[in-house]
């Protein structure tokens, strides 16, 4: 509706924003976006066996405008690209990523110029997920850290403050390329 | 078969269902263990005696499929030890985002200083955080370890260690400084604490005022 988004700082935003935070993390509804052998894994967190529906999402989502989280299961190849941003933009806000293995958190082993060389080159990445593929434990694990995440999410003025500070803290940081020295 | 006989045949199966034993596994609160062989997160493992067995060969980083192990070896001298030979692994990364845990490294590894944990609970928040380096890689300290850099059991060679011959620190090992990281020997340390104390406790008599 938009009216939490205009209190004023405070008291009653910090409360407004853990109930809103309790109440979305507490049903999260994933996209069906399974693009590799990664997707496996994702159905079997699906199924019976470690049924996600006990963290409230129940079902698989068909459409992107009824989702609000995409798990980004398996390498993204550069034709998929475009598609994979089409769905995200088609997702209503507020929304969420994970990166499910590591061909879709950074390539993976495929260091080549068909797959793009992570997910985040396209789309906002909250959950970085290792493992080729991981097994349903740790896609259980990656949704709790997400769901910490999303209960500690900011909304109003308290949103756009903490935006504010981490781009002047992403302004701030070296570059790359100046670090110097060993790695270490 | 009459026709409200398949509703009741097609209800009697979910009426067995509720009898049966539940396969759902409580994930964060009840962890089933992995198989004992499971590739989890690796480990650089230590000689009883807390020295590293890793010797920076970088056999691991050149079998790695992925290219997600980084090391930088460095040689040993006696005021800075951390492994019994003639090198060590001064760096050690391993990018759990590049990483498929196939455990070719720990195939290639000639001194089974690369071995792999069950442990698999490694999703975060950002990239950067998932390359490990070498003190989250590192296997703790038990009993009868120093932790690195310290001197190598007296009277022993590298050999010795390999054939089982050090089964814990030599008494009264202490910790080296580690020159290389940028920490000082304890007379500069003392030295220094002296200068923070006052230095007009040390001045020389007469001296000039610094």
């Amino acid at each position: 509706m938009g009216i939490e988004e205009k209190l004023p700082s405070g008291f009653l935003l910090t409360t407004v924003e853990q109930a809103a935070g309790w109440v979305r993390k507490a049903s999260v509804f994933p996209a069906t976006f399974g693009l590799a052998c990664c997707a496996i894994e994702m159905m079997t967190t699906g199924a019976g066996r470690y049924d996600m529906a006990r963290f409230g999402m129940e079902v698989f989502r068909g459409s992107p405008r009824q989702a609000d989280l995409m798990i980004v299961a398996g390498r993204v190849s550069q034709k998929m690209a475009p598609v994979l941003r089409q769905v995200y933009d088609q997702m209503p806000n507020p929304k969420w990523v994970i990166s499910m293995g590591v061909c879709a958190s950074s390539g993976g082993m495929f260091n080549n110029y068909a797959i793009v060389q992570g997910v985040d080159h396209i789309v906002p990445v909250d959950i970085y997920l290792p493992g080729c593929p991981p097994r349903p434990e740790m896609l259980l694990d990656a949704i709790l850290k997400l769901h910490a995440k999303i209960q500690g999410e900011k909304l109003g003025v308290n949103k756009e403050r903490a935006a504010r500070e981490a781009e002047e803290a992403a302004l701030k940081a070296l570059p790359t390329i100046e670090m110097k020295g060993l790695l270490r | 078969m009459p026709d409200f006989e398949n509703p009741v045949a097609g209800f009697g199966v979910t009426f067995k269902a509720m009898f049966k034993k539940r396969l759902t596994e409580q994930y964060p609160e009840q962890k089933k263990p992995t198989a004992p062989r499971f590739h989890g997160r690796h480990q650089l493992n230590r000689h009883p005696d807390g020295l590293e067995k890793c010797v920076g060969c970088e056999l691991c980083a050149w079998a790695c499929p992925a290219d997600a192990i980084y090391v930088e070896g460095a040689d040993n001298t006696d005021e800075e030890r951390y492994s019994p030979g003639e090198r060590y692994g001064r760096v050690y990364q391993i990018n759990y985002a590049r990483c498929i845990l196939c455990g070719l490294c720990i195939e290639a590894c000639p001194t089974r200083a690369l071995t792999m944990t069950n442990e698999y609970e490694l999703a975060d928040r950002t990239r950067a955080s998932l390359i490990y380096t070498k003190d989250e890689l590192l296997a703790g300290l038990t009993d009868g370890m120093v932790d690195t850099p310290h001197a190598i059991y007296p009277g022993t060679d590298e050999q010795d260690y390999y054939l089982g011959k050090v089964t814990e620190a030599a008494p009264g090992t202490v910790r080296q400084p580690a020159l290389s990281k940028g920490e000082k020997r304890a007379d500069e340390v003392a030295a220094d604490e002296a200068d923070v104390a006052g230095p007009e406790a040390t001045a020389h008599p007469g001296g000039a005022t610094r």
